[in-house]
């Protein structure tokens, strides 16, 4: 920077944003690089198949995609957010309803479901350690409980839904409880209103959880084809991270709704 | 990272390419013409034109609407007022049709063009060249954005054969609920377009952090950059709410689910509140990229490093984050607590700060600048002008008492307006001028440029100050009809409609003209000084630079730019400087046409001044 600047130019001071240097300016050349007509590239050094051709490295590949996967994973808790806010809103108008209608669901089922979940979070995060110690077999083996945990859940959830269903328990305006089991629900002031929360809610996590099967499924079969290896492995990492989102989620859904009696 | 930055930028690359002239006939735009190339393209400046076109038809649609309001309302329908008789089939649409048209006026300019506008045209055309990346962190999810728009488009055209839109753009429940079935579609519609918001906004965020050109630190950034960056949050965060609440809201309609129907022991105030947790954030995403485009277009208009750089860029992040906690004063008469209102009335005025921090540093800029008074910059002045007015009178109903009296009137629509439409359309249109040359390689008529950016002025504020008098004069919004004493003041907000709407076609007629006669564009029309005009050719290559840029110098440095500026790009004869300077002069090439190496720009440079 010439010293005679008019405006006095402080350009290099990074105050008050000390945070991402992840260019690195010490050690840029002090001249502007002057077009070369001979080469369109400007990557000139090792370059891997994975590497895309926008990126210098593959560190700043894998980061990016990273740091794009927990933003996406920001969007994902505002949009259950919604629900949270729906939730808290009507506890606090009709907490008796909401006592009441918690009884009905089955708490073993959600426990069960619960546990399924967190071992499934735990089997993708040693998917994850067994490719930065370059274990295919391991890998695989991991991606395959972890997508056995999604469906034992998605089962589950099924006797959950079909259960209720028998009992005319349905969402909106086609709740008619009757029976031994659900039939005094028809008596409990707005408890249609708490299971269609109960449905919105858990069945865009179920979505969620199927989105999670097929993003895993589709790592695992990338995965058999020996894909990755330990210096490249974004998408196991970003499957896993969307995976432990989903089972995040859930972990505030089973006390919301399940054990509020 | 370092070492492979560091490396000698000249070798051979693995996979070498042709030697492509690097002159800017090889370019982005015709390395390769074939349709599929175009529709398959990950290429973030051929996705910004493909928006460009797209939103250009949005807005064209949208625009027609408005105008068909405007005729509408150019004479009441009371034959007789004294007596009560009333033509129902109104001046040319009867009462439902108008609600229908004022409703998908709304919705379109809000959801389809106002959202995208300038982060998806000009972000995705700038941004990484402003950065010296090659393109955006995540090019295929780029495309993937616009195609969920399009998608988002498509289901708005299939909700008009479903039935009559008609509650506004906000959906309030319960009427939401209860009409017709487009509004099933509108909802799916603004979901789906939604994820196309996030995923420019994530990416936008990624690219930013990560992609940077070696010595581009966060200091050096252009305000266009940082101004996507604060946009680019909003985008992430505010989006998914409005996700669920459309979520919500189809589910409604479908099952009945009771969240947001009274009827069912919902609550329609929770829809509100979900509603406009997005929808207020949202002005922001559609103003704060508007705040960057003038951040850029004063300082290079004005020759001037621009002034409070760094206030600048934290404002915009500021404006971002405040926008997130004032969404309850769209519902000061919705029947919220008196202490919510009144947290959210201070909140709200608390905005204003970070927004006359902008204002008053663009004015700043411009003090003993040289200033340049060509089309880009017109508009930045109008801009100024316009948003002041727009900015303030949203102070004045943000006031307690004050909006109980203006509340749903003319006066909330020509505020909104003066900010949406003074702000971010006038900012687009001069940004979009300020960046034709860098998209197309081509001149547009300076001359006509400014004849029409008059009629835009003149024709604008004809049509919406009059708003701000029926405002005060107690007109309600969104009414078919009016009493006969409100006549005189829409006939010439109608008039204005007319002037605006010439001056607006006039604009896209210079664009037009420019593409198919313009003059050939130098690299750097402007003098401006940041990497889409100091280091890439007009149009650019298509991986945007020959070689990585290295940043030495801020993005206002116009000074230091000029130094490589002209070493790199006189031409040998000398003649290319001949232009006098004076306004209205447009930079000239070396006259031949014969489309050979970029020129100087054609103007004094000022800069042995101290002006602070």
């Amino acid at each position: 920077m010439p010293p005679g600047h008019p405006n006095g130019v402080r350009a290099d001071r990074n105050w008050p944003l000390r945070f991402d240097f992840t260019t690195p300016m010490a050690s840029a050349p002090a001249t502007l690089t002057v077009d070369s007509p001979e080469v369109h590239d400007a990557h000139a050094h090792d370059h891997p198949p994975h590497l895309q051709h926008h990126f210098v490295s593959s560190e700043q590949q894998f980061d990016a995609a990273k740091m794009g996967m927990w933003l996406f994973l920001a969007t994902e808790i505002l949009l259950f957010s919604g629900m949270f806010v729906a939730y808290a809103v009507f506890r606090t108008l009709y907490p008796a309803t909401y006592e009441a209608c918690a009884t009905a669901l089955n708490t073993m089922q959600g426990a069960f479901n619960t546990l399924v979940l967190l071992g499934s979070s735990l089997t993708v995060a040693l998917a994850i350690n067994a490719i930065q110690r370059d274990d295919q077999k391991g890998l695989q083996r991991y991606l395959l409980l972890t997508l056995l945990g999604a469906a034992i859940f998605l089962v589950v959830k099924y006797f959950e839904y079909t259960h209720k269903f028998h009992s005319g328990i349905f969402p909106g305006l086609a709740f008619h409880p009757y029976g031994e089991e659900f039939g005094h629900l028809a008596t409990v002031p707005y408890a249609r209103q708490f299971f269609s929360l109960y449905y919105v809610s858990t069945g865009i996590h179920a979505i969620h959880i199927i989105a999670g099967m097929v993003v895993l499924s589709w790592v695992y079969l990338k995965a058999r084809k020996g894909t990755f290896s330990s210096s490249y492995y974004t998408h196991v990492e970003l499957g896993g991270l969307y995976w432990h989102l989903v089972d995040v989620i859930w972990i505030f859904l089973f006390p919301l709704l399940y054990l509020i009696h | 990272m370092a070492q492979t930055l560091t490396a000698d930028p000249h070798a051979p690359t693995a996979h070498g390419h042709a030697a492509h002239p690097t002159d800017g006939s090889y370019n982005y735009l015709n390395y390769d013409k074939t349709f599929m190339s175009w529709a398959k393209t990950v290429d973030h400046k051929r996705i910004g034109l493909m928006y460009m076109v797209t939103l250009a038809l949005v807005f064209l649609v949208a625009g027609l609407f408005a105008i068909a309001l405007r005729t509408e309302l150019i004479a009441t329908n009371w034959t007789n007022y004294a007596a009560g008789e009333q033509d129902a089939a109104g001046t040319i649409m009867n009462a439902n049709t108008y609600n229908w048209v004022f409703t998908m006026h709304g919705a379109m300019m809000t959801f389809l063009f106002l959202v995208p506008s300038v982060p998806a045209i000009l972000g995705n055309f700038v941004l990484p060249l402003h950065l010296g990346a090659k393109d955006v962190a995540f090019p295929r999810l780029n495309l993937a954005s616009y195609y969920f728009y399009i998608a988002g488009a498509v289901l708005v055209i299939a909700s008009l054969f479903v039935g009559q839109l008609d509650t506004g753009w906000t959906f309030y429940m319960p009427y939401s609920a209860r009409t017709n079935g487009s509004v099933t579609f509108l909802t799916m519609a603004i979901f789906i377009a939604g994820f196309s918001s996030i995923f420019t906004g994530l990416n936008f965020i990624v690219t930013i952090h990560k992609m940077r050109a070696p010595g581009l630190t966060w200091n050096r950034l252009p305000l266009f950059v940082w101004a996507m960056y604060a946009v680019s949050l909003v985008q992430v965060l505010a989006t998914p709410v409005l996700g669920i609440t459309m979520l919500l809201l189809f589910t409604e309609r479908i099952f009945g689910v009771g969240i947001f129907d009274p009827a069912l022991g919902g609550d329609p105030i929770l829809f509100q509140h979900m509603f406009w947790f997005y929808s207020h954030p949202a002005v922001y995403i559609m103003i704060l990229p508007a705040f960057g485009i003038i951040s850029e277009l004063m300082g290079t208009f004005s020759r001037q490093r621009l002034y409070g750089y760094r206030a600048v860029a934290l404002s915009s992040v500021a404006i971002a984050l405040l926008g997130f906690l004032v969404w309850g004063h769209h519902m000061f008469v919705s029947g919220q607590s008196a202490i919510s209102s009144i947290i959210f009335s201070l909140i709200t005025y608390l905005i204003g700060i970070p927004s006359g921090i902008k204002v008053f540093n663009w004015v700043t800029t411009m003090y003993k600048g040289s200033i340049w008074l060509q089309t880009p910059m017109i508009y930045a002045l109008m801009f100024i002008f316009l948003f002041t007015i727009g900015g303030l009178t949203g102070v004045m109903v943000g006031v307690l008492a004050v909006d109980v009296a203006l509340h749903d009137t003319y006066y909330v629509v020509a505020h909104f307006h003066y900010v949406m439409m003074g702000g971010t359309v006038i900012a687009l249109i001069g940004g979009m001028y300020y960046w034709f040359p860098k998209m197309f390689g081509k001149m547009y008529s300076e001359r006509w440029a400014k004849i029409f950016s008059l009629f835009v002025f003149v024709g604008f504020n004809t049509t919406f100050f009059t708003q701000f008098l029926l405002g005060a004069k107690g007109m309600p919004r969104r009414y078919w009809d009016y009493i006969p004493m409100y006549e005189h003041l829409h006939q010439i907000s109608t008039i204005g409609s007319y002037i605006l709407a010439v001056g607006l076609f006039g604009v896209l007629g210079t664009w037009i003209w420019g593409l198919m006669k313009g003059r050939k564009a130098p690299q750097n029309p402007w003098g401006a000084a940041t990497l889409e005009w100091t280091h890439a050719t007009s149009p650019p290559d298509p991986h945007n630079f020959t070689a990585t840029p290295v940043v030495t110098r801020g993005p206002y440095d116009y000074y230091l730019a000029d130094e490589v500026f002209l070493t790199r790009n006189a031409p040998s004869s000398g003649d290319g400087a001949a232009g006098d300077g004076s306004d209205g002069d447009v930079p000239q090439g070396d006259g031949s046409g014969d489309g050979a190496a970029a020129t100087v720009v054609a103007r004094p440079i000022v800069r042995d001044f101290k002006p602070h």
